[in-house]
């Protein structure tokens, strides 16, 4: 640490340098504990999670916990319900939104301002007034306690709708324009031509949507009845409701499982995916 | 090849968008309207009747819900307010010339934001345990008396804007960052030539450039705050007395609970003028540049 700051070639005095490096360092830790936490605590018991003074540890009981939350609500199975629900929203998402923005941004028709205002004005509609329409139209058609149920509410997503539309400006009309003099035809020019020239915004939306849809909890929990069909965070919220005692090193392990794949999946996308949200703030 | 259907130029739009038009009309549009119409009506016995303005009228007596949205409203004032400086000034640490390990700092705050809301509601409430929990411990080692964080109303609300600062400071200041970096170096450089302080730089310089982006923030947050559920559901369930329930709860309460549709539907309404007024007048205020 102190050779980093040694080294510093800008003209701040020592002090302050100093000063700016443990707040930054205090407010990674703050950030970062919890997480430490989370994962030791999925190899205790309660009552070794539960202790005065702390203890910041691993312990011993990670397989056990493990074992007894796949037990407990059919881990696996929640944790499989999670990644079809989240991956199967993300890529029809991408392919709707990336259709309807390649509309916006490349086409003239009539209609396309009062179109294109309507579906930007809902973004400020609150998610729960349409709760509860929803939750009777699902019903009527069937559709209580099933995967579309959860997926399709949101699949033509605003946000992602806004955020191909603005990356799909860019794609110069002079290349769309002689794919279509060379006969090809509008799809193809479409999945051929326009898509590949917004690829690091795709991928951006995709991991954003899998997260949205994997970390998504009150729709599901109103939605999914059965133990069978739950998402991880609708499983987890169950086992520490009212009323029961709780195995904390049993819902970290469940936890724990729930987050290490969100974290592995930002750090290899990283970029993408902060210059993805970045996008959105630059033109919202 | 006549009778065979060739998108054209013309066309393709509108069969492009016909699949998003139709979702958003079905799972969008459609519940907006209707939950409007819900609002004005009652739900008894699997048959609902136009009761026209009860349920708003009920709402402004209830004291419940006046709770919830001052509980709401509490949130709202204290802690985007607190959370929106500390990503600025967090961004504008971040920022500074020659910063080691920028990299590392970045991905360590942005990282909570990727939690789901109940895994880190649930290790707040062991953190936050008020025997047990490690913040109590430390408090314990400065001198400081243990402090009821869950169990007693005003702790209970300070715990639930803790744990949502925690995890949306770092998104916010990612944003702000990346808005920083985007103010050209010239400027500032100009600015000390012509003898401005570092204070001074960052009063007509940092914050005018940013305001675009400290309004994307202030009114994301603002629209979340209203819509507040997931934390106050896991961390507190509500309680002490009520005192972290929320409206978009109470919401869920009256509505997938009780089955009170046309009540909660009208507390949903409530929500949806308060976001449209809000994000208003925090345009007028912020964005009048714009």
């Amino acid at each position: 640490m102190i050779g980093i700051l040694k080294k510093n070639v800008y003209e701040r005095s020592p002090l302050l340098n100093a000063l700016l490096y443990l707040l930054l360092l205090i407010g990674a830790f703050i950030s970062l504990f919890p997480f430490y936490w989370m994962f030791i605590s999925m190899t205790k018991t309660t009552a070794e999670i539960f202790t005065f003074p702390p203890n910041l540890l691993p312990g011993e009981r990670m397989m056990i916990n493990i074992a007894n939350i796949i037990d407990r609500v059919q881990y696996l199975r929640v944790f499989a319900n999670s990644l079809l629900i989240s991956s199967i929203y993300a890529v029809c998402t991408i392919l709707l939104c990336s259709l309807a923005g390649y509309s916006f941004a490349k086409f003239d028709f009539k209609g396309k301002k009062i179109i294109f205002s309507i579906i930007l004005m809902t973004l400020m509609v609150p998610y729960q007034a349409t709760l509860i329409p929803l939750f009777r139209l699902m019903y009527f058609f069937g559709w209580g306690n099933t995967y579309q149920a959860v997926i399709l509410p949101t699949a033509a997503n605003v946000f992602g709708i806004f955020l191909m539309r603005q990356n799909m400006l860019s794609v110069p009309d002079s290349l769309i324009e002689a794919a279509r003099i060379d006969g090809c035809g509008e799809t193809r020019i479409f999945a051929a031509i326009v898509m590949p020239a917004v690829k690091p915004a795709l991928s951006a939306l995709t991991i954003y949507m899998f997260m949205f849809q994997w970390n998504n909890f009150m729709w599901p929990l109103i939605i999914l009845r059965t133990n069978e069909m739950k998402t991880i965070p609708v499983a987890l919220s169950g086992l520490i409701a009212d009323g029961q005692v709780i195995d904390y090193g049993m819902v970290m392990a469940g936890t724990s499982l729930a987050t290490i794949p969100i974290i592995m999946l930002f750090l290899m996308m990283q970029r993408q995916f902060i210059s993805g949200i970045l996008s959105g703030a630059e033109k919202g | 090849m006549k009778n065979k259907f060739v998108l054209t130029k013309h066309t393709a739009p509108y069969v492009f968008l016909l699949p998003v038009f139709v979702l958003f009309i079905v799972f969008m549009l459609y519940p907006i309207v209707q939950s409007l119409i819900y609002s004005f009506q009652r739900f008894e016995r699997g048959q609902f009747t136009f009761v026209f303005f009860d349920n708003y009228r009920r709402m402004i007596q209830d004291p419940l819900f006046r709770k919830t949205l001052g509980n709401t409203f509490t949130i709202l004032l204290v802690q985007v307010p607190i959370q929106l400086i500390m990503a600025l000034f967090f961004a504008v640490l971040m920022n500074t010339r020659g910063l080691r390990l920028k990299g590392l700092f970045r991905v360590s705050f942005f990282l909570p934001a990727l939690t789901a809301l109940v895994a880190y509601s649930i290790v707040f409430q062991i953190l936050l345990n008020e025997h047990y929990g490690v913040v109590n411990y430390l408090l314990t080692i400065l001198g400081l008396e243990r402090v009821p964080w869950l169990s007693h109303p005003v702790w209970a609300k300070a715990s639930l804007m803790m744990a949502i600062t925690w995890r949306w400071m770092g998104y916010n200041m990612v944003i702000m960052l990346a808005g920083l970096q985007s103010i050209p170096e010239t400027l500032y450089d100009a600015a000390s030539i012509d003898g401005a302080g570092k204070m001074t730089r960052f009063r007509i310089i940092t914050v005018p450039m940013l305001k675009p982006i400290i309004l994307f923030c202030a009114i994301l947050s603002t629209i979340g705050t209203l819509q507040l559920f997931d934390e106050p559901y896991i961390l507190t369930r509500g309680g002490p007395n009520n005192a972290t329930r929320t409206v978009a709860h109470y919401l869920y309460q009256q509505g997938f609970q009780y089955a009170r549709f046309g009540y909660a539907s009208a507390i949903a309404y409530v929500l949806v003028l308060l976001i449209g007024v809000l994000s208003y007048i925090q345009f007028k205020l912020i964005g009048d540049s714009e």
